[in-house]
């Protein structure tokens, strides 16, 4: 058994750093992304066109019922026979906020349901459009009942950015099996790894917790 | 204000409004009485097209609000509405909750919004709560403050849905004695309620609905204790 040796981590802390600053770039991108698309789905989800619903029903089924990486596949390597290029920036976004999106959707879905229907009916009573009631008295409502299921699928989303390797994204992942490969020190990189994780992970789960606190105090 | 003729609703099979027309002049208190099933909250719900009557006419101050393209919001601002479980805005204050309407229907400027919706407190006796959240207030206040919300539309008619039922019996008087101030100043009201209290002292007419149609009605003392059909006889019976 060889001893385990950290100085790996700082001889190419670096490298890792960059890797780290990719996964933080691509994930809060696909966080926003992921969110608005869901947002927008939910909504069309719960309206009353026909053609909305079964659209946006179509693609919350696909997306959940499919594993992201083969999603990565398809836009990463199926789309350029398409004639398709996207870079793998564009891909890892793309993929990975369109992921994210459809699990969105129904949590936000869930929220919008979950709350009072005399709530509309109020907003309603008073003249408002259902529009403007959606904006100023469900939708508020909704979010914040909804920030723990959102806090979830935030995490879920960064760990499942890791799978972003595999379309030769260099973020925290695919930086760690660089230098595996010239190393050959796996358990030293990756426990290293899967700590970065966990760190980013918890102290997000940590001060999202305590601003749902401040908000469930001032309502 | 409002006439209707020949109003009819159906939810599936069953058939809740069988025909009801009635007039409610401008400034009169109608208090709808009748068993549960029987319609009263349907019919009251069809008045600002919450419900949406399958069948007959609804004139809301010379406007037949039945015909299709009709400006729902546009109706809605002039019939006010108060619950049976208040349905504030959890998540804005009692001053909020009044403003929002004036702000966003009528956009009116914050400042006016403001004035007018601390004037619509003060009015209910609330003007101290401008900061407070809903939950924080007794179900009592969250009742006034709805009542404040709806006036703060200025409409020309008031619904209430059993504004009292969710109540503790401690806090009915306020809301009730809200209601009684705002006939007096000559709200025209239609009140679903078994406030036989608020019914003889502020109601200009009681009306008795069963099985989706008008039984009965007239002045309170005529309906109360001098009921002619056999089923307002009945119902009375088992709530005095």
């Amino acid at each position: 058994m060889k001893s385990l040796d950290y100085t790996v981590i700082i001889n190419n802390w670096p490298f890792l750093m960059l890797g780290l600053r990719e996964t933080l770039r691509i994930s809060s991108l696909a966080v926003t992304m992921g969110f608005c698309i869901g947002s927008t789905v939910a909504l069309a989800r719960l309206s009353r066109y026909h053609i909305l619903k079964l659209i946006s029903g179509a693609y919350i089924e696909f997306i959940r019922g499919t594993p992201l990486l083969v999603q990565l596949f398809i836009l990463y390597y199926g789309l350029p026979q398409l004639g398709i290029d996207l870079d793998r920036r564009a891909a890892a976004a793309i993929g990975l906020s369109i992921n994210s999106g459809a699990y969105v959707a129904e949590i936000v879905r869930a929220g919008i349901q979950s709350i009072d229907k005399g709530q509309m009916e109020a907003a309603r009573s008073l003249g408002m459009s259902g529009t403007m009631a959606m904006i100023h008295v469900i939708l508020p409502q909704a979010f914040r009942r909804v920030i723990p299921p959102l806090v979830n699928e935030l995490i879920m989303l960064i760990k499942d950015s890791s799978l972003l390797s595999v379309i030769a994204l260099t973020e925290l992942m695919r930086a760690g099996e660089h230098i595996r490969t010239r190393t050959y020190q796996d358990f030293e990189i990756f426990t290293f790894i899967a700590l970065v994780y966990f760190v980013i992970t918890y102290t997000l789960s940590k001060i999202l917790g305590y601003l749902e606190r401040r908000l469930q105090v001032s309502d | 204000m409002i006439k209707v003729k020949d109003l009819y609703k159906s939810f599936g099979k069953l058939e809740v409004l069988r025909g009801i027309t009635t007039t409610i002049e401008k400034g009169e208190v109608v208090v709808i009485i009748g068993a549960s099933g029987s319609g009263k909250s349907t019919f009251l719900r069809c008045l600002n097209l919450l419900e949406i009557p399958q069948k007959g006419e609804i004139t809301v101050d010379g406007v037949n609000i039945c015909t299709p393209g009709v400006n729902l919001n546009l109706v809605r601002q002039n019939v006010g509405m108060v619950f049976q479980h208040f349905n504030l805005f959890p998540h804005k204050t009692a001053l909020e909750n009044i403003s929002l309407a004036p702000l966003k229907v009528k956009k009116a400027a914050p400042q006016e919004a403001r004035k007018l919706a601390l004037a619509q407190l003060e009015r209910v006796g609330l003007r101290e709560k401008e900061k407070a959240y809903p939950r924080h207030l007794s179900g009592g206040q969250q009742q006034r403050v709805a009542i404040a919300r709806a006036l703060a539309m200025q409409p020309k008619v008031m619904l209430f849905d059993e504004p009292t039922s969710a109540l503790d019996p401690e806090m009915i008087k306020e809301v009730l004695n809200v209601m009684k101030e705002l006939a007096e100043d000559g709200m025209t009201m239609v009140v679903v309620s078994h406030e036989m209290g608020f019914a003889r002292e502020a109601a200009d007419r009681v009306v008795f609905l069963d099985e989706g149609v008008i039984v009965e009605e007239g002045p309170p003392e005529q309906v109360f204790y001098q009921p002619s059909a056999p089923r307002t006889k009945e119902f009375l019976s088992q709530i005095l």
